[in-house]
């Protein structure tokens, strides 16, 4: 096969696979810019949504659409009991504490998944398409390339929910500045729930759709690892930053799984986000914050 | 209630071990460590052996998380990188382990310099992606650089030995790993009362302060890394010649979180706080696993599938509830108890 179109559909599938890290990786963005917390549970939330909607579609056989709103529905409620529960009365404490307790909370949705739902893997419904398409005469398979779909369609709608919107306006202010969106009549800390409930459910989709294009473990959440170096990388505050970047660490990933061997793979994102952090410290799109002493 | 203990100079008065009460205390203590691996029994042995290797890891992450303030994801692989030195250095250079078990520090020690240069530029969540890199970057070396590590075989190491003295028995290995947790653990805490050690808590406490009251912040900054990864590369050389084998899954993430764990729960800048830590991860999984068969009979599953996930849900819980209600650790509670005390029965 000519080598150009090789590196062309290599290319292809890192790219639709970064979809996915785009759509998680708005959730940490959401909740870091609203709350400032950089919330190490993330991937747990994910595959929490991703079980809810198994639990929902496959052991009450529900049709895939009810299934994947009731299980975006209980993962928000698990994001709004998280946020309220243990993020609230921890408002003002250091990062490290606020980093220890969201892997404390991760912890504790992964162990309580293992011992509802068992460790080994489960196929989720074929709600996504199997067959390939050609593009021009580049071969793309259909799964990933319906999921790259709905994830760009999900990753639009949130930007243009978070433009245009009331909530999201409100939501913009508190980003910008507390105390004067809180001096200006928004209730921030409604919005601090609302954020992790908006991540809860990009957390969910996305779960729902990489679950789709394998399958559906525990650990699950472990692609949000590799989603922390996309963030890096696009810099922390940025939306367009880590849209760019997660297409790029996808494609990244993809490309050197393909030349150097698998194993290289899942470094990729963080040799990449070492370089970047030797070179531009506060990422690619993100602002160097001015200090004061 | 204590009475009579007043400090006429500064330096009883920031000494360690301020008076013949310390002293006694100090004394029995070091007869009670001495004497418990003749009269514990084989089980307690182990724990006790494997509770000094992770004080002597947790208060070098304490050195550098805890004082310096520098968040590092990446102890787990800094311990790693010691375990790997000692088993290579012992297995192809066949070097006794009391030139082994140094290098392992140093070794550790300069790699954790070299991963700390991001956090001359970065703070906060960028250096802890960086140091999560890190983290990853060392696992992938452990587990492809065959030659060194043994890939996914891992090193089998022959026991330590010392003018043919083989550390080989319980209580043998004991010794081994509790003379050096004592010292390391003294040097930590002797060196908060130097003029590292405060510069140190100066970096911790603003780093651009003190930088303007003159703390020289690449230097103190990598020192701090290359002390905590120093601690962790001996804890490791350590772990490598109580288990007799080093795997590059026994130095992944979950032991970088594990004793971030130890710390935060410790107490983070104290020393006393991170023996605590240490004490309670160590305990936990023990007490979790009595638990576990102590319910077995009672439980719909096997005992043994419900242990791992139970003690994932049951780490994470303790995690968030010692964050929320006790944010400085176990150390305050102990502190709080020591005053109830020491003002019992005049207060109230």
């Amino acid at each position: 096969m000519d080598p150009i179109l090789l590196f062309f559909e290599y290319s292809m599938l890192g790219i639709l696979s970064g979809g996915i890290y785009t759509l998680v990786a708005l959730g940490f963005i959401l909740i870091f810019k609203a709350s400032g917390v950089f919330n190490f549970a993330m991937g747990e939330m994910m595959m929490a949504g991703t079980y809810a909607f198994y639990l929902f579609a496959v052991i009450l056989g529900l049709h895939w659409v009810p299934s994947l709103a009731l299980g975006i529905v209980a993962c928000c409620g698990l994001a709004w009991l998280i946020e309220r529960a243990v993020l609230r009365p921890m408002l003002g404490q250091p990062t490290i504490a606020l980093v220890m307790v969201t892997f404390g909370v991760g912890f504790m949705l992964r162990g309580i998944a293992t011992m509802a739902f068992g460790s080994e893997a489960h196929q989720l419904p074929e709600i996504l398409p199997r067959d390939p398409f050609f593009l021009g005469s580049i071969f793309v398979p259909g799964k990933p390339a319906r999921g790259f779909a709905l994830a760009v369609a999900v990753c639009v709608s949130l930007i243009l929910f978070f433009r245009y919107s009331r909530v999201g306006i409100a939501l913009r202010a508190t980003a910008a500045d507390q105390i004067t969106a809180y001096s200006m009549g928004i209730d921030v800390r409604r919005i601090f729930g609302v954020t992790w409930m908006a991540a809860a459910a990009a957390g969910t989709l996305a779960g729902v759709i990489a679950a789709a294009v394998t399958s559906l473990t525990p650990d699950l959440g472990s692609i949000a690892l590799n989603v922390l170096a996309v963030v890096i990388l696009g810099g922390l505050n940025s939306v367009g930053g880590v849209i760019v970047s997660g297409l790029f660490i996808g494609w990244l990933e993809s490309v050197t799984g393909a030349y150097f061997g698998g194993m290289y793979r899942d470094i990729t994102p963080y040799i990449a986000v070492l370089i970047m952090l030797m070179i531009r410290p506060h990422g690619l799109f993100g602002t160097k914050p001015v200090e004061r002493i | 209630m204590r009475i009579g203990h007043f400090s006429h100079s500064y330096a009883r008065d920031e000494a360690i071990v301020a008076d013949r009460r310390g002293w006694t205390l100090v004394i029995v203590l070091a007869a009670l460590v001495v004497a418990f691996p003749f009269v514990a029994p084989t089980y307690w042995l182990y724990l006790a052996s494997l509770l000094a290797i992770n004080v002597i890891s947790t208060v070098g992450l304490n050195i550098t998380t805890g004082y310096t303030g520098l968040l590092s994801l990446g102890h787990g692989a800094f311990m790693g990188v010691g375990a790997y030195t000692a088993g290579y250095l012992a297995l192809q250079h066949g070097m006794p382990f009391y030139f082994t078990i140094p290098l392992a520090g140093v070794v550790a020690a300069l790699t954790g310099a070299a991963f700390g240069l991001p956090s001359l530029r970065i703070r906060g969540l960028y250096l802890v992606i960086a140091t999560l890199a890190a983290q990853f970057l060392l696992g992938f070396v452990f587990q492809n650089w065959t030659a060194v590590t043994g890939g996914l075989n891992g090193l089998k190491l022959p026991p330590a030995e010392f003018l043919g003295f083989r550390f080989d028995t319980d209580t043998r290995l004991f010794f081994l790993v509790v003379v050096p947790a004592a010292a390391l653990t003294l040097f930590a805490a002797n060196l908060f009362r130097t003029r590292v050690g405060r510069a140190f808590i100066a970096i911790r406490e603003r780093d651009l302060t003190a930088e303007v009251l003159g703390v020289e912040l690449v230097r103190y900054k990598l020192s701090s890394f290359a002390l905590g990864a120093f601690y962790a590369g001996v804890a490791g050389g350590l772990m490598a010649y109580f288990f007799r084998i080093v795997t590059s899954e026994q130095y992944g993430l979950q032991v970088s979180v594990f004793f971030l764990a130890a710390v935060v729960v410790g107490g983070m800048g104290s020393i006393f706080g991170s023996i605590l830590g240490a004490l309670f991860m160590t305990i936990l999984p023990e007490v979790l696993r009595a638990v576990v068969n102590i319910a077995a009979p009672f439980l719909p599953m096997k005992a043994a599938l419900v242990l791992a996930p139970l003690r994932e849900t049951v780490f994470g819980l303790l995690l968030v509830l010692f964050l929320i209600f006790s944010p400085r650790g176990i150390v305050e509670m102990w502190r709080r108890g020591r005053f109830a005390l020491s003002v019992w029965p005049f207060r109230n």
